[in-house]
């Protein structure tokens, strides 16, 4: 399996591969089946023919892993649909069931639960990538705001599978959750109705969010994630020094920055898979409720619209914003507040007037303003589960300022004028390994 | 080259045993055997309860996979408990073969008369009557200890106090105004629970003792806390003795595969 | 080739890159084989229903002579008979009519490999399901009926595609079944009892 990284020169699809590059085999059912399939042709262009920077780190694991965990929520939640009876009077016994009388149900279940959480994770930090080099600006700007759609698609996703067990949590989460649309001026009270149909939390609400949750939600994050990797192979991969490279191309017109991604990334990927894989398996196999953040105590109790859990709280991934929420005294003032703080990231691609990407080149403001929004984020994480009084909310309401100041002041404090940036180098810092 | 390759697959081997060993402390310290927790409480005289001041700290202290212990906690739970709460997720057939438990003697010495192993373990207590005389049904016990926790349950079994103020002439430390009467009384004995100024429990007092010495008691409690542990996840046990296999395996296959990874970078520069 | 990626010397190191590949591929097939059992194995019947699959009781004194009852058992219609003495004798005579007299390829415990395909003369424990494509034979015991014919032996007659049946469950010739009737585990744990699904072998498991 000696495998020489070569790839095509460029050319246009169509054009016959050359003899020494992935040669089309000329018998044989390869043959048969590239003829009336792309298949080696897909393989030279989008693998062993995609050119990617080759200075990647260890931030840049997280998009191949967020794939891998939207199939492996796909293919656990496929089995748990086997068995899993949405309804009211069927819901919570129908998930004991799967713990304790389907053979494996439990590890089926947990690998569903952790998972939710596991991508989260990945998201969040794929996120973060794209803030440290500048991964949304130019002529990245849809690759981001369709990441920024999968993003909102993964959190209704994860919103409707929580209420699907039908636990205490799930009851009044959904009840919360659902009463803010009804700040919403005018129509506020009838879509709130309309989306329950019901006049509360009921049969129906569980039924719709079951269908919405196994079909609508993954079709759409399907789709979205392809139309994202789609944008992703016309513009390439950004990268830690945010040099663009194919700006620079060798004489046979590939980047010289560049490494074709199979076989390097292919095998640098397996890698981060394995050790996804350690720890993610640790979690499933010893802590998975994960200290109640993964799977919350008062959702062992059947849900119960007499009786409010002592303290509700958002599963860990929505508590920044259910922190933003709760630190403005108006309830309406305050979800328009956190609509607007999931809003601000679709922005960021014009908000931000620094003529360099990464943030490696930026000057400090910069860097200490994207400090104070990670600190922000997650010290609003921490707050959003603990009740919301005292010393908490007042800490809610500096740390949502901090927030939003990352955005919204960034106009001004990424000119150049304000914070000089660094020489770009030529050609991307990279040290072997 | 070979000396450089050596010394950071070396070094990468003993990243990958330090890894083992920490996988497999974290599981062992997560894992059932908490034998480091204590009631709690001092180490009481002899006749006086063991929980104290400091009742709000103390920790069931049990350990899922002391079969003996979930033996007993099955057994006392038939005998004391049975007769109000029901387990409806839990076979009996599965509590047999979990805990070891011969199926005669699973018949014989557990399971009511008349009610088959394959059954789920349910009360015979009808639900109406219940509610009618304790103000609510006495709920189903399966899932309690994984919506409360096992160190409520034990603190919530061993802080009843005597309350001529409540119908049921008892309440409860944990669970204040607790519908349930104090039915352990028997084995426990009477206590009374004196206050502090601020409200908070000073100490208890046994007025009459039990069938059970305080130790005695405290070992009853512990091992149905433990039983009821087990009943909230049956599988726990299978789950970590698997983890320790996967997480190996995985631990292999990632190493596997950081090698490739350094011989196909060399390329790379 | 872009000057930054030189394949490293050929020799020694392409077949180290070849043995690590396939060592890499190899560990991960074995992973994923693994990862597949929990997902196979979650199809197997569920602890709730090897419950309800468990044996069934029946109090057989209850039975008329001449009779048939049918119970359920593992989701599969159950055919008790208490057979006459009468009934008894027109099992026998009529081999030649039978595909399979002996019960060689239909599927009986040990017990019930023989003639009368029972553990007691009496009583005929059987499988409700025709043996070709599964419908519910009829009752057919009256020998020699009108509707039958006269060398019918008596037995069972299934309505979909005209498998006969003898007393003893065994397929006539003619019939588009090819094996007996089938007898499922059981044993009597006393007098008046039967148990179907469970005998001294462990019953089915």
């Amino acid at each position: 399996m000696a495998s020489k990284p070569q790839s095509p020169e460029v050319r246009a699809p169509g054009d016959p591969l050359p003899d020494n590059v992935n040669p089309l085999p000329k018998k044989g059912f390869m043959a048969w089946l590239n003829k009336r399939m792309p298949v080696d042709e897909f393989i030279a262009n989008q693998l062993t023919g995609y050119y990617a920077p080759k200075n990647f780190n260890i931030w840049y694991f997280f998009g191949s892993l967020a794939l891998l965990v939207l199939v492996m929520q796909l293919v656990t939640g496929i089995f748990l649909t086997m068995f899993y009876k949405p309804g009211e009077a069927t819901a919570f016994d129908s998930v004991e069931f799967i713990m304790r009388e389907v053979d494996h149900g439990w590890l089926i279940r947990y690998l569903h639960s952790t998972g939710a959480s596991a991508f989260f994770i990945v998201v969040y930090l794929h996120m973060f990538r794209a803030l440290l080099y500048g991964s949304y600006k130019a002529p990245r700007e849809l690759l981001w705001l369709l990441g920024m759609a999968v993003y909102l698609a993964l959190m209704a996703e994860a919103f409707m599978g929580y209420v699907l067990p039908w636990g205490n949590m799930s009851f009044w989460g959904a009840q919360v959750i659902v009463n803010l649309f009804g700040t919403i001026p005018a129509i506020g009270p009838p879509l709130v109705e309309w989306i329950r149909g019901d006049y509360g939390i009921a049969d129906a609400t569980l039924n719709r969010f079951f269908s919405l949750h196994v079909v609508a939600i993954p079709l759409g994050l399907l789709l979205l994630v392809a139309l994202h990797l789609v944008a992703l192979r016309r513009t390439g991969s950004n990268n830690p020094d945010g040099i663009e490279i194919k700006e620079k191309l060798d004489d046979s017109g590939k980047p010289v920055d560049g490494i074709p991604f199979h076989p390097y990334y292919t095998v640098k990927d397996v890698v981060g898979v394995g050790v996804f894989f350690v720890i993610f398996a640790i979690i499933v196999f010893f802590v998975p409720t994960f200290g109640g953040l993964f799977l919350e105590g008062p959702n062992f109790d059947p849900a119960n619209p007499m009786s409010t859990p002592e303290h509700i709280a958002p599963v860990w991934y929505f508590t920044p914003y259910y922190a933003i929420l709760r630190a403005v005294p108006d309830q309406r003032l305050g979800a328009l507040l956190m609509g607007i703080a999931v809003a601000s990231f679709f922005f960021l691609p014009w908000l931000d007037r620094s003529p360099v990407k990464s943030m490696r080149y930026r000057g400090p403001i910069s860097r200490i303003m994207l400090a104070v929004f990670v600190v922000s984020f997650i010290a609003l994480g921490y707050l959003g589960l603990q009740p919301a009084e005292g010393l908490y909310v007042m800490l809610a309401r500096i740390f949502a300022v901090g927030y939003f100041v990352y955005f919204w002041t960034m106009p001004f404090y990424s000119r150049v004028s304000v914070d000089p940036v660094k020489q770009v180098p030529d050609r991307v810092v990279f040290n072997a390994h | 080259m070979r000396t450089n390759k050596m010394r950071s697959a070396g070094r990468f081997l003993l990243a990958g045993i330090v890894e083992v060993v920490v996988v497999t402390m974290a599981a062992a310290l997560l894992g059932p055997v908490q034998a480091a927790e204590d009631a709690g409480a001092a180490k009481a005289e002899e006749g006086k309860p063991l929980l104290g001041a400091d009742w709000k700290t103390s920790h069931a202290g049990t350990s899922v996979v002391d079969k003996a212990s979930l033996q007993r906690g099955a057994r006392n739970f038939a005998n004391y408990c049975l007769g109000c709460h029901s387990l409806k997720y839990e076979r009996w057939s599965r509590l047999g073969q979990d805990l070891e438990i011969p199926p005669d003697l699973l018949e014989k010495n557990i399971i009511p008369p008349g009610d088959k192993p394959a059954n789920y373990i349910l009360t015979t207590m009808p639900a109406a009557d219940s509610e009618a005389w304790f103000g609510k049904t006495p709920p189903d016990l399966s899932l309690m200890a994984r919506s409360r926790g096992k160190d409520y349950l034990y603190q919530f079994l061993t802080t009843f106090y005597a309350d001529p103020t409540r119908p049921t002439g008892a309440n409860n430390l944990r669970l204040p105004a607790t519908a349930m009467p104090a039915v352990l009384s028997e084995l426990e004995g009477v206590k009374h629970a004196v206050f502090k100024k601020d409200g908070e429990l000073d100490h208890f007092e046994l007025v009459a003792p039990g069938r059970l010495s305080p130790a005695q008691y405290d070992a009853f409690v512990k091992d149905t806390v433990n039983f009821l542990d087990y009943v909230g996840e049956p599988s726990q046990a299978a789950r970590r003795s698997l983890g320790v296999w996967v997480v190996l395996f995985l631990l292999v296959f990632t190493w596997l595969a950081w090698l490739m990874k350094k011989e196909y970078w060399k390329d790379v520069h | 080739m872009a000057d930054n990626v030189a394949v490293a010397d050929e020799g020694a190191d392409l077949s180290r890159r070849k043995f690590l590949t396939s060592a890499t591929i190899a560990t991960g097939v074995v992973g994923a084989a693994f990862v597949v059992v929990p997902f196979v194995e979650s199809w197997t019947p569920s602890e709730r229903a090897r419950a309800l699959g468990a044996p069934t009781d029946l109090d057989v004194s209850k039975i008329d002579p001449g009779q048939m009852t049918i119970v359920t058992w593992r989701r599969q219609p159950i055919y008790v008979v208490r057979r006459t003495p009468e009934m008894v004798q027109h099992i026998q005579g009529h081999d030649g009519d039978l595909k399979d007299p002996g019960s060689e390829d239909s599927k009986q415990p040990a017990y019930a490999k023989n003639p009368l395909r029972a553990r007691k003369a009496e009583y005929l424990v059987l499988i409700g399901t025709c043996t070709h494509l599964g419908c519910l034979p009829k009752q057919r015991f009256e020998a020699a009926s009108a509707e039958m014919g006269p060398s019918w032996p008596g037995g069972f007659f299934c309505p979909c595609h005209g498998s006969r049946f003898d007393l003893s469950g065994r397929v006539l010739k003619g019939s588009p079944a090819s094996l007996n009737l089938v007898v499922p585990p059981y044993e009597y744990p006393d007098e008046k009892t039967l148990r179907v699904g469970a005998d001294e072998t462990g019953g089915a498991a």
